[in-house]
């Protein structure tokens, strides 16, 4: 083994730079590809910060998802330093083989094709959301108004879930993903959503509908294990997507150049959104614990260590991404980490895609002077959150004076 | 060029048909890759190559001759 010693970090960083909002802490880049940081009970743990390594490790079956295995990268107000084993059905904390049979029911739902059906519904749905932004003129929150809403109704569409609870849904998965919620908030979402969730299965098993959770229910899964499937499907798709959508649009307001590709070049649109995903990291750190020992850039990780890895210095990795801090819509350059890698990629990416495909040039095209209400340092950004972006985005469009 | 996939490593994250769908597919039922042309011409093979490098699962492999 290499003896060169790691380079180490007080802990892991989140702040972002003052005044670059879209960039991740400047503490990373220093670090790459690997370091040393304590975790929050101040065990040693490690730092992938460079792309390469952070693909090796995601996508070797040494390093494991499983809660009861990890300790927590950065402290949790009320959250044990353990965790216990997520729940069946839970598969993004489980391994192969009991991850496979889960993800093996729902691969068929998510195809390319399957996605791509879907993209005149999502299109209505757009339509409708500006349609009612236009009614009711600027200044508009559009988190609230368009970025919350629209992935919101989609995936309760194909999941089955009436339109009637979406609500129920948007404030349950902003409870997950709030830093700030108290354990027993937390703990209070979860089981309401559960309840929920356990009458919506029962329903669908009596009078099935043409939708993923009635399908499921043809399968061999337990009662448990379908309520946790849908409970991940819900709380993996909400908050990520309108996330994506609103610092996506945050981030193309201050790059008005970059702006006027997406809204005016339909051919750019595919590539425009991975570099928004590459360029945003919303998911910005992922985690594993080693099964055994494991060599990673010449250093050995000793089984069970915990090895945090930062999808967003990973992302900005020149080795992979030349001129990285760029966003650049017309890059070509597939294969950023946003949406994980190995056997846990994110499973509704197609959908995302075909949601963000439609959002953001939508909302360009019909609202073309799009601008921000309030002086960009005045956002609301959610440093602390599991998924970043921006709490609130007051926007405005229209003749002067519509603003501020 | 040869293109071999390994369905059962495949995690249906779609990767490949995004990058070259005149190459892969997902059949329907399990979301699983397809290889639609094992054999494609010289000009598809950067896309090829590329598609088995994104694949998140390690499951497609390109490998030289006819
Ligand atoms: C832009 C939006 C999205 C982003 C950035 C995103 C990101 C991610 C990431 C990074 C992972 C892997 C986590 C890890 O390896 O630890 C993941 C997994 C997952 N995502 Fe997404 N996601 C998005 C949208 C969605 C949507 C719309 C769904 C809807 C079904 C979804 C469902 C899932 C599921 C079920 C998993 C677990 C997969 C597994 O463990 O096999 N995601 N996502
Ligand atoms: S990219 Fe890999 S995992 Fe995804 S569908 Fe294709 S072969 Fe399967």
């Amino acid at each position: 083994m290499t003896t060169a010693p790691l380079p180490e970090l007080p802990g892991m960083p989140t702040a972002r730079p003052a005044g670059h909002p879209f960039d991740p802490p400047e503490e990373l880049a220093g670090v790459r590809p690997l370091a040393r940081i304590p975790l929050a009970d101040r065990t040693p743990g490690w730092l992938v910060t460079g792309f390469a390594a952070a693909r090796a490790v995601t996508s070797d079956p040494r390093f494991s998802t499983r809660s009861e295995l990890q300790r927590l990268v950065l402290p949790r107000f009320g959250m044990p330093d353990r965790m216990p084993p997520a729940p069946p059905g839970m598969f993004l904390q489980a391994d192969p083989p009991e991850h496979t049979r889960y993800r093996r029911l729902l691969t068929g739902r998510f195809t390319v094709r399957r996605m791509r059906l879907l993209t005149e519904r999502v299109e209505r749905t757009v339509a409708d959301h500006l349609d009612a932004m236009e009614r009711a003129g600027g200044p508009a929150d559009l988190v609230t108004a368009y970025a919350q809403p629209v992935p919101a109704l989609v995936i309760c569409e194909i999941l089955g879930v009436p339109a009637e609870d979406h609500a129920r849904f948007n404030g349950a998965a902003r409870t997950f993903n709030d830093p700030a919620a108290t354990a027993e908030e937390t703990d209070r979402a979860w089981q309401e959503l559960y309840a929920y969730l356990r009458d919506l299965v029962a329903a669908k098993r009596s009078a099935p509908t043409d939708d993923i959770l009635s399908e499921l229910t043809d399968s061999d899964l337990t009662e448990e294990e379908l309520v946790n499937v849908a409970t991940l499907l819900l709380a993996a798709g909400l908050d990520t997507t309108a996330n994506m959508i609103a610092l996506g649009t945050f981030a193309l307001l201050l790059h008005p150049d970059q702006l006027a590709v997406m809204r005016d070049e339909p051919a750019a649109v595919d590539k425009g959104v991975e570099e928004l995903m590459r360029y945003l990291s919303i998911p910005h750190t992922g985690q594993r614990a080693a099964l055994e020992d494991v060599e990673l850039e010449g250093h050995t990780i000793k089984e069970g260590d915990t090895v945090a890895v930062s999808l967003a210095a990973a992302n900005r990795d020149p080795e992979r991404f030349p001129d990285p801090d760029r966003l650049d819509l017309r890059r070509d350059a597939p294969g950023h980490l946003s949406f994980g890698h190995g056997v846990h990629q994110c499973l509704g990416q197609q959908l995302a895609r075909v949601e963000m495909r439609a959002a953001f040039p939508a909302l360009l095209r019909r609202l073309p002077d799009l601008r921000l209400a309030v002086p960009p340092e005045e956002v609301p950004l959610r440093s602390e959150a599991d998924i970043y972006g921006v709490e609130a985005l007051p926007v405005t469009w229209g003749p002067e004076g519509g603003g501020r | 060029m040869r293109i071999g996939a390994d369905r059962d490593r495949c995690i249906g994250a779609g990767m490949c048909v995004l990058t070259a769908a005149d190459l892969f597919d997902q059949d329907e039922e399990e979301g699983l890759v397809r290889v639609l042309d094992g054999a494609p011409a010289a000009d598809r093979e950067r896309d090829a190559l590329r598609a088995a490098r994104l694949c998140p699962s390690g499951a497609l492999a390109v490998t030289d001759g006819a």
